[in-house]
């Protein structure tokens, strides 16, 4: 496979899998709103500090304000990495890579670019309740992996995707972890209140986690929730989870040829299963989180610069969000 | 709901292709418009809008420019087929045949001995001026000694009914993919009209285009054949992708390619990968920085140099430009009784080369009432329609010529033929040309279905995309 189609595969996946997680944060937050009491502020702001745009927000922006932050999120052309931006730049990734694909693949994306341009001109974050659109698009996407897995051949390609989806799936879930967690704790009032079980299920159902999660573990505890969304061995979207598969996939890419990204995978993974949730608070919970975040962006850029670097059409040109 | 009728149809005094002077359905048409009269209207309506939509869905957009993602367009089909009889299309066909044989020969005796030339039958300033012809392939043998592998020839049927040849387009002709998914998606629209008329298929394009590609490395085997694209932005992108990923080719840009040791590589995530075959889609100007244009992005450094080695094909033959010249096309007839005695049988449009004193004067005193192009473009660019323009651009014109003759050629005003066209005014005749494709290889193959482009908008005879230009399935009969 060509290295620049490699790495366009890899960034086209990153791109979707942001869109439909940025997708879930919207229509969880919009929930979450719904339920808060009126005396309460609505929390939008930890939402853009989650995704990491909050700098780029706020030199935009002066006031966090609902529409405001769904439009900047959902469907700012200039946020490079709102829906709008991600979708279009995985149709252009995957235009530009169309002999790899099929054509269920490419239709799907293409479909979705044109529901979010669409959704742009009729200017939906403007709409009383926008959640049906965001879960059009996670559904869109969601539809999307399930076209990849049922149509394209298990090769090089597929790894790559596969690799990209993954790490950007584990970073996302580790920020939501990390700015919410802090959130929930630091502004709970009487600990385990009504209020707070309500804003710990949104954070599980900001990564789809609630459902596994009560299966797993029955209540509700900050701690358990840390440990479950850091650590799970089975849960697809858990820091540990999407690190084992990510280092698969490379592997398979790599075979036995002894790779900077695999090893640097390999050695995150083993470092987390010699840790538990306790010695994790022990150094704290921010740090960690943060440390895994640098550690994921160094496998990242060592999977390319390895292969050779080829500059693809669209990939990351800022670092604020990896 | 009314059912479709053609009572009004108005053949506007020109050669419509449904209907004949004496107003009767021409017999290729009978069952078509037969079955057309039982639909009505709303369901052909409806069937409108869904083509625009198959088409988007299906990404068969182009750029209209670069970078903004506003001016992505589809290039609207009408989906009234266009039908061409069996018989027509035969007598067509050999004229093609004739015809590329010849422009093979030509180019490949321009880059040999130019006996064409020193026997004087086309004035060697014509050719050696040219910055087509590329000096760097003279003495070339390129595999199976064709130059021109894939063309894609601009036809029109003059008022006469008759075809005329008005392109030969040897470089890089574009279109084909349309050809292929409008009939994909005429096939899903009019299924039972499709079925019940007996059309040639066209699908199986891809395979023979991979066949001719393959017969031009007859000793490798299994050859690593690619598609090279300008990139995404290009306007033709779209069927670049679509031509790689139907023949199980690798679509690749010029930074993808590095040359070693005069061999052509792909840089893979498993190193480097020997190309054996490369059908470029850039021209010949920018395949090579070393040796073209030295600030072209898109090429390969030192590709060229391979070519010449023979250590890969590059399809269409850099230089088989030099043939595709507009003041060269006057003298094809004089080039097909040349290289093989025979007189031409698909014409070609009158023509004056202006680098002819006595036809440079007819072309000014007449420049009203003629059509003037610029010798070495193409896609309608620099060129002035007489009737159509103002007196200043005809001065401006006027100058142009004189200051470069060798530039500028001129054709009478053609009438286009016209054709059933779904427009918001019901079913009207549009005017209509035809772009089959030619492949050569080992043997020549022509494949019944074309591309029909058409001007939607009324009155107009420019089918050109950027201009209200649309596009039409043709549909070839058996019999």
């Amino acid at each position: 496979m060509l290295n620049r189609v490699a790495n366009t595969i890899y960034w086209m996946n990153r791109y979707i899998e942001r869109a439909e997680n940025y997708a879930r944060f919207l229509d969880v937050n919009f929930n979450l709103a719904l339920e808060m009491p009126p005396s309460v502020a609505e929390q939008w702001q930890p939402l853009i500090v989650a995704t990491g745009d909050w700098q780029a927000y706020t030199d935009r922006y002066g006031g966090v304000e609902k529409n405001q932050v769904i439009y900047f999120l959902g469907f700012d052309p200039e946020n490079p990495n709102s829906i709008f931006t991600c979708i279009s730049n995985a149709r252009e990734n995957a235009r530009s890579v169309r002999s790899e694909i099929t054509k269920e693949v490419w239709e799907q994306i293409n479909y979705l670019y044109y529901f979010v341009k669409k959704g742009n001109e009729k200017e939906k974050w403007k709409k009383k309740d926008p959640r049906k659109f965001f879960r059009k698009i996670k559904d869109g996407c969601q539809l999307l992996y399930g076209m990849y897995d049922a149509t394209i051949s298990r090769n090089e390609g597929w790894h790559f995707a596969k690799t990209g989806r993954l790490i950007e799936r584990a970073d996302k879930t580790s920020r939501i972890l990390d700015v919410k967690y802090h959130f929930i704790v630091s502004s709970s009032q009487i600990l385990g209140s009504p209020l707070d079980m309500v804003q710990w299920v949104a954070l599980l159902k900001s990564v789809t986690a609630y459902d596994m999660y009560r299966k797993t573990n029955g209540k509700l505890t900050p701690m358990d929730i840390a440990a479950y969304l850091l650590l799970d061995p089975e849960f697809p979207r858990s820091m540990y989870k999407c690190l084992i598969q990510a280092e698969r996939s490379l592997q398979s890419i790599t075979g036995d040829v002894e790779h900077p990204a695999t090893a640097e995978l390999t050695r995150m993974r083993i470092a987390m299963e010699q840790t538990n949730v306790e010695d994790i608070f022990a150094g704290g919970l921010h740090e960690y989180i943060d440390q895994f975040q640098q550690d994921l962006n160094q496998a990242s850029s060592l999977i390319f610069t390895s292969f050779g670097a080829v500059n693809t059409i669209i990939q990351e040109t800022s670092s604020q969000n990896q | 709901m009314p059912k479709i009728n053609f009572t009004g149809y108005d053949t506007g005094g020109f050669f419509d292709e449904m209907i004949s002077e004496q107003g009767d359905v021409r017999s290729h048409y009978a069952r078509f418009k037969n079955r057309m009269q039982k639909m009505d209207w709303k369901k052909l309506n409806s069937l409108r809008f869904a083509t625009d939509r198959a088409q988007l869905s299906m990404g068969m957009t182009f750029n209209v420019y670069n970078d903004n993602q506003g001016s992505e367009r589809i290039l609207p089909l009408d989906i009234i087929p266009r039908i061409i009889s069996g018989a027509d299309w035969e007598e067509m066909e050999r004229g093609l045949r004739q015809r590329i044989v010849a422009l093979n020969l030509f180019i490949d005796d321009l880059y040999h001995d130019q006996k064409i030339l020193k026997d004087k039958v086309i004035p060697a300033d014509l050719i050696l001026s040219s910055a087509t012809f590329l000096k760097e392939c003279v003495g070339l043998n390129p595999p199976q000694k064709v130059w021109c592998h894939i063309t894609g020839s601009d036809l029109i049927r003059g008022g006469d009914g008759k075809f005329y040849v008005l392109e030969d387009n040897l470089r890089c002709p574009s279109g084909v993919s349309y050809m292929l998914e409008n009939r994909e998606i005429l096939k899903r629209t009019l299924p039972g009209i499709f079925e019940k008329l007996s059309v040639r298929p066209v699908s199986n394009y891809s395979h023979l285009l991979r066949d001719t590609l393959e017969s031009l490395v007859p000793d490798r085997e299994q050859p690593t054949i690619v598609v090279l694209t300008p990139g995404a932005y290009n306007s033709a992108y779209f069927e670049h992708a679509y031509l790689a990923q139907q023949m199980g080719a690798e679509l690749v840009e010029g930074r993808d390619l590095v040359v070693q040791d005069d061999m052509v590589y792909m840089l893979t995530t498993k190193g480097l990968q020997r190309v054996d075959v490369i059908y470029r889609r850039v021209d010949d100007d920018y395949i090579d920085p070393l040796v073209f244009n030295k600030d072209s992005l898109l090429g390969t450094p030192g590709l060229f140099g391979a070519y010449l080695k023979g250590n890969v094909v590059l399809v269409n033959a850099p230089g088989t430009g030099v043939a595709d010249d507009k003041a060269v096309y006057a003298y094809v007839p004089k080039i097909i009784k040349y290289y093989l005695g025979e007189d031409m049988l698909l014409p070609n449009v009158q023509t004056y080369i202006c680098a002819d004193p006595k036809e440079c004067a007819h072309v000014i005193a007449n420049i009203a009432d003629l059509v003037v192009k610029q010798t070495d473009a193409s896609g309608g660019y620099g060129m002035l329609i007489g009737p159509k323009s103002t007196k200043a651009e005809q001065e401006e014109f006027v100058r142009k010529i004189k200051a470069n003759p060798r530039n500028y050629i001129a054709q009478p005003m053609i009438s286009l033929s016209r054709v059933p066209t779904l427009v918001d005014e019901g079913i009207e005749g549009r005017h209509v040309d035809l772009r089959p494709y030619i492949l050569y290889g080992k043997e020549i193959k022509i494949i019944p279905g074309a591309l029909t482009r058409v001007a939607l908008k009324k009155g107009s005879l420019v089918v050109n995309s950027s201009q209200g230009g649309g596009s039409k399935d043709t549909w070839v009969l058996n019999k």
